[in-house]
């Protein structure tokens, strides 16, 4: 009945959207399908405290290290409208029992919603406000604490404590401005351990840590643009050197469309390095969706679309798929469901390696809670079940030419929700994209994580009072912000320090070190810039972690400079710093051998050396005569005399 | 009027919105020294300052404008939004009991405006269904507000008439009565009926939140969903609280009205039976005993109401070095009854006994019951106890304070005869009175302990 073997129809779909990959992608194919996206930067603050409560921040309890579980179930509230999402009632349905694990350390009352909210971190508050004035934003009068709904689990009360604190500001790229909507401080979420048929697991350690997020308009349209602008307000967020830093301590939501699309939000990316790939990709899944779209809307009409389904008998077929058996053994029932007209549209390509029927299998994994693999269809791009199997099927549901079957199978008392699910998103096909928010892999492909809550998610937080921002404090917090980082930007550039410096530079930020650096002890900034920029990066990359106190680089110089040292052997002092990260300089000297000398006296004995080279080869020449010299004079000089100086003099 | 268009503003504020013609619900653009903000102007919460506005963004966050900063305001009228509960056809379904919910004005159900920050309370059976709707598969649901109190002010008014009302509902022949109510008082509402109603054919369920239904984490719907299940398929007819048994979400417990105390300010776990086991574990597939002597449910409709009650009582908790013109005060102001808290085994201090006699011989009651909460009034172990005894001081055995004072007020109601209300005080109705406290009634154990932490990690709390 197939007209297409699937992997031809793949890779033909696959053209004809005009897929193509990002390193050869240009603006002009960015510009045909109307790429857009905009950016929710997290960034954890350095505060001692969570926001609303005082348990310590910042400890974290292995997944099996607990004290003590609770279990509660997220139930959908009432719209505006007074409507449920459907999709949320359905996840609802399925009952998703949702685990918290409490270490006592980490932990109260107020984590797991059993007391209500302590008045906000001032701390973080005003580490908050100090990253809202750097991103000059219009600081807001009185902070209102709102609640952001959240039905997932992630956090015990259903919802984010979270307030505005400025909005409306901008931040300049090499090419242009993207404009910033706002900046809140809010409280992060539980890490989630597992999520296994219907329980899922979360720790309660990182949950209620203050964290800020900046949101910008969705002003990038191309991916590149996407990654310097999260970089830029990662960067600024660090300059103020009171955020927290490592893994997981600043993460981006990307929000991506394509003309035509619909918002998706890719949650959670880790690395800012992910983002071009992602949002690439993701812009043609879209593209993609929407020429499904028009396919299956040129055969059939939405509201004439019905789909049909037979409970199967596993022992009228044969079964050797491991997963199928597996499932039969598990008294599981196995289920086929007619999709009329969706002939060669599962078998489409979406996103590179996965066809739309992947759209089905991971909304049955979140929503039904069936695990995977969960379900074979008529056209996968890998046969793992024979034809002959659905040819039985398409005769048994009567199947038409155009026609597209699924088998799935599932315990019984969530057959009913994965019928549901199925033909939920077969309808969304004549919609064109989902709203979802879509989870990430390091290869740029997303898979659906979860329905996206409606509109109407934001509530006043009446357990909380506002609190006023008056002008006396905006002002004295001022007082301590660091410049700008586009103002840095331009400084290194000024000094000519080389590209490649700027992101361990910022990512650190070592800059405020290089300007007192160069500042106060007079160095020369390039040279400096470099030293982090490139040495220091280089055995911290060697060493995995900087085992000194950061401010020692600086110790060191002015001592060098104090003492007259020359500059050279600084490099050789790094070295020893990583292996003795608490040793003073004088003893890391003396392991370097070093002696103080005159520069007059170590000139004085060029003279000697050169009466003393004969060379044992005739055609030596007068550049390894000097070469000579230096060698037989470097190990004293390093420290005492600028080598190029002292080359000058031979 | 102007409280329509500038609803909660005052003072500067209210001045700085009549200067710019701006009223609330309009959709304002805002100049100031921090910026331009837009958005819609809110109302102003009660008991807030005078020196901000307060606007919902285009995000859906709301954000308070200094009016110190503002420069400059324009805006465009909008009408006032209506935010209404939908309701949906409650539906009928045969062989299903009907059960009556009958309101007070705790909100059980309800949803929060999400502009105001107001509650909206859903009760209408309608309004319910549209947020539980798994209560249709539970029972017929009639529903009736009888007052909107919030539960502090609950009193003897309020139980008379509630009283009342399930005596004419048992009549009507329900099969089983809710009660919505806020969970301040809840046990003290729980003590009334339980006096007031005796006799019960069928069960009366009291039940309220500890978080509000507008939140996902809400016990509001389980609770509603064991209390109608406990109301229309349980066997126990008595009046009974219900609400959360740990704090996750896996069961409830079905407290007696009469021994029944909140223990955590907002616990969802609060409720706990004092110096017994609660009577029964509720789920959504029923009620399981854990008492075997409950009175079952009966098919006639013999209920006894006796709705009375005298407020000229009083409790009196006992403090170190209290002064007795406190209780001169009392009865100076006509109290008839006095429910003592007292220390320990149930004392008070011998520089009051002067006044406990004059308390008597003005013909007031007095009761003794403990601040230890659990556990037996003794006043024969110590001579102190005994000369209270002597002056007029009635032991009121292991029945709780806020038990205490409302059987008192219940009692003086019918009686003034100190003998009767005697007789009243000590009979026990449904056990505020016990004749033996279990083993396993007093179980308040301490983290830390090898034992107790085990115990913790393995079971949901």
């Amino acid at each position: 009945m197939k007209s297409k073997d699937p992997q031809q129809n793949y890779e033909l779909t696959k053209k004809a959207i005009g897929y193509v990959d990002r390193k050869d992608a240009t603006q002009a194919d960015y510009d045909r399908i109307g790429f857009m996206s905009g950016l929710e930067v997290h960034q954890q603050l350095a505060t001692k405290e969570k926001l609303f409560c005082r348990c310590p921040a910042g400890i974290y309890q292995k997944e099996d290290e607990f004290d003590a579980e609770l279990l509660r179930h997220m139930r959908p509230t009432l719209s505006e409208l007074g409507e449920y999402d459907g999709t949320a009632l359905m996840e609802f349905k399925t009952r998703k029992n949702i685990v918290y694990r409490i270490s006592n350390k980490t932990a109260c009352t107020y984590d797991v919603d059993d007391t209500p909210p302590f008045p906000i971190n001032e701390e973080a508050l005003h580490l908050a406000l100090e990253i809202a004035l750097v991103s000059k934003l219009n600081i807001v009068g009185e902070v209102h604490i709102t609640r952001k709904q959240y039905l997932d689990g992630s956090i015990p009360t259903g919802f984010q404590r979270t307030a505005i604190l400025g909005i409306e500001g901008e931040i300049p790229l090499k090419n242009k401005k993207i404009r910033i909507i706002q900046l809140s401080v809010e409280e992060d979420s539980c890490r989630e351990v597992s999520d296994i048929g219907h329980t899922r697991i979360y720790r309660t350690d990182r949950l209620g840590m203050p964290l800020i997020e900046t949101v910008t308009y969705p002003d990038m349209t191309n991916p590149d643009e996407v990654m310097e602008a999260c970089n830029y307000i990662r960067f600024l967020n660090r300059s103020t050197g009171k955020v927290r830093i490592g893994i997981g301590a600043g993460r981006e939501d990307v929000n991506v469309s394509c003309k035509g699309g619909t918002r998706i939000e890719i949650k959670g990316v880790a690395h800012t390095k992910w983002i071009p790939e992602l949002t690439h990709v993701e812009c043609f899944r879209q593209w993609a969706l929407l020429a499904i779209r028009e396919k299956l809307t040129s055969r059939c009409k939405k509201q004439d679309w019905k789909m049909s389904y037979t409970e199967l008998d596993p022992k009228a077929f044969n079964f050797y798929y491991t997963p199928i058996t597996q499932a039969i053994k598990r008294k599981e029932k196995l289920y086929a469901v007619n999709l009329p007209s969706f002939g060669e549209l599962l078998s489409h390509f979406t996103q590179p390696g996965k066809a739309f029927y992947d759209e089905f299998i991971h909304r049955l994994k979140v929503i039904a809670c069936i695990e995977r693999p969960n379900m074979v269809s008529s056209e996968d791009l890998e046969d793992v079940v024979s034809q002959n199997v659905f040819q039985k099927v398409q005769a048994l549901l009567k199947a038409g030419e155009n026609d597209a079957q699924i088998i799935f199978w599932a315990a019984e008392e969530d057959v009913k929700t994965a019928l549901d699910v199925i033909e939920e998103r077969a309808l969304m096909t004549f919609d064109g994209v989902p709203n979802e928010t879509r989870k990430s892999f390091v290869d740029g492909t997303t898979i659906f994580e979860r329905v996206l809550p409606g509109a109407d998610r934001m509530y006043p937080d009446t357990d909380s009072a506002p609190i006023p921002l008056d002008n006396s404090l905006i002002e004295r917090l001022r007082q301590n912000i660091p410049d700008e980082v586009a103002e840095r930007y331009n400084q290194l550039n000024e000094w000519k320090v080389p590209e490649d410096c700027y992101h361990y530079l910022f990512t650190h930020n070592y800059f405020p070190h290089i300007r007192a650096i160069v500042e106060n002890i007079g160095l020369c900034p390039k040279f400096t810039a470099i030293f982090f920029g490139h040495k220091l990066k280089h055995l911290h990359g060697k060493f995995k972690t900087i085992p000194f106190d950061i401010h020692r680089i600086y110790d060191m110089f002015a001592y060098l400079k104090q003492e007259n040292i020359d500059l050279a052997i600084a490099d050789k002092i790094l070295n020893q710093l990583f292996k003795h990260p608490k040793m003073d300089f004088e003893s890391i000297l003396n392991i370097l051998k070093f002696k103080k000398m005159k520069k007059e006296e170590i000139i004085s004995r060029i003279k000697f050396i050169e009466e003393k080279f004969h060379p044992q080869r005739n055609d030596t020449n007068d550049i390894d005569k000097k070469n000579s010299i230096m060698g037989q004079l470097r190990s004293i000089s390093i420290g005492n005399i600028n080598l190029s100086e002292l080359a000058n003099h031979i | 009027m102007s409280e329509d268009i500038f609803q909660g503003y005052k003072g500067r504020a209210l001045e700085l919105l009549k200067k710019y013609n701006v009223h609330v619900w309009d959709n304002a653009e805002i100049e100031s020294t921090r910026g331009h903000f837009s958005g819609k102007v809110l109302p102003r919460a009660e008991n807030t300052d005078d020196k901000h506005i307060v606007i919902k963004l285009i995000t859906g966050y709301n954000v308070g404008i200094d009016i110190e900063t503002v420069t400059g305001m324009t805006s465009t009228r909008v009408p006032q939004p209506v935010f209404k509960i939908p309701e949906k056809q409650f539906p009928y379904t045969k062989g299903l009991p009907h059960v009556k919910l009958l309101g007070t004005g705790g909100t059980i159900a309800s949803r929060l405006d999400y502009r105001t920050g107001a509650v909206i309370p859903a009760f209408s059976p309608g309004e319910l269904y549209g947020a539980v709707p798994e209560l249709a598969d539970i029972c017929n649901l009639d529903t009736e507000k009888i007052f909107a109190v919030f539960s502090e002010n609950m009193g003897p008014k309020q139980y008379i008439a509630l009283a009342k009302k399930i005596g004419e509902e048992i009549e009507k022949g329900i099969e089983g009565i809710v009660i919505g109510h806020g969970t301040d008082t809840l046990h003290h509402t729980g003590a009334a009926l339980s006096f007031m109603c005796q006799n019960l054919p069928v069960p009366v369920v009291l039940v309220g939140s500890q978080r509000s239904s507008d939140r996902p984490s809400s016990d509001a719907a389980l609770n509603l969903m064991h209390a109608m299940t406990a109301a229309g398929h349980g066997n126990i007819a008595e009046v009974l609280v219900c609400m959360f048994g740990p704090t996750s979400d896996e069961y409830g417990f079905l407290h007696k009205g009469t021994r029944v105390r909140k223990m955590h300010s907002s616990y969802r776990s609060t409720f706990r039976t004092i110096g017994d086991t609660p009577v029964a574990t509720v789920t959504r597939k029923g009620v399981f005993p854990i008492k075997e002597d409950y009175h079952p449910r009966r098919k006639d409709r013999n209920v006894k109401i006796i709705p009375t009650f005298d407020d000229r009582v009083t409790m009196l908790y006992y403090y170190t070095g209290m002064k007795p013109d406190i209780l001169d005060a009392i009865v100076d102001n006509g109290y008839k009854g006095v429910v003592w808290v007292g220390t320990g085994l149930g004392h008070i201090n011998k520089e009051m006994y002067p006044a406990v006699e004059r308390a008597k011989a003005a013909g007031v009651h007095q009761y003794m019951t403990l601040q230890t909460i659990w556990g037996y009034v003794d006043m024969f172990v110590y001579d102190t106890g005994r000369d209270m005894m002597a002056k007029g001081i009635i032991p009121a055995g292991n029945m709780l304070p806020e038990v205490a004072f409302i059987k008192l007020g219940w009692a003086l109601g019918q009686t003034d005869d100190p003998e009767e209300v005697k007789r009243l005080m000590l009979t026990p109705i449904n056990d505020e009175i016990t004749p033996r406290e279990p083993y396993n009634g007093y179980l308040v154990y301490q983290g830390g302990v090898p034992e107790v932490e085990d115990f913790i990690r393995n079971v949901h709390k």
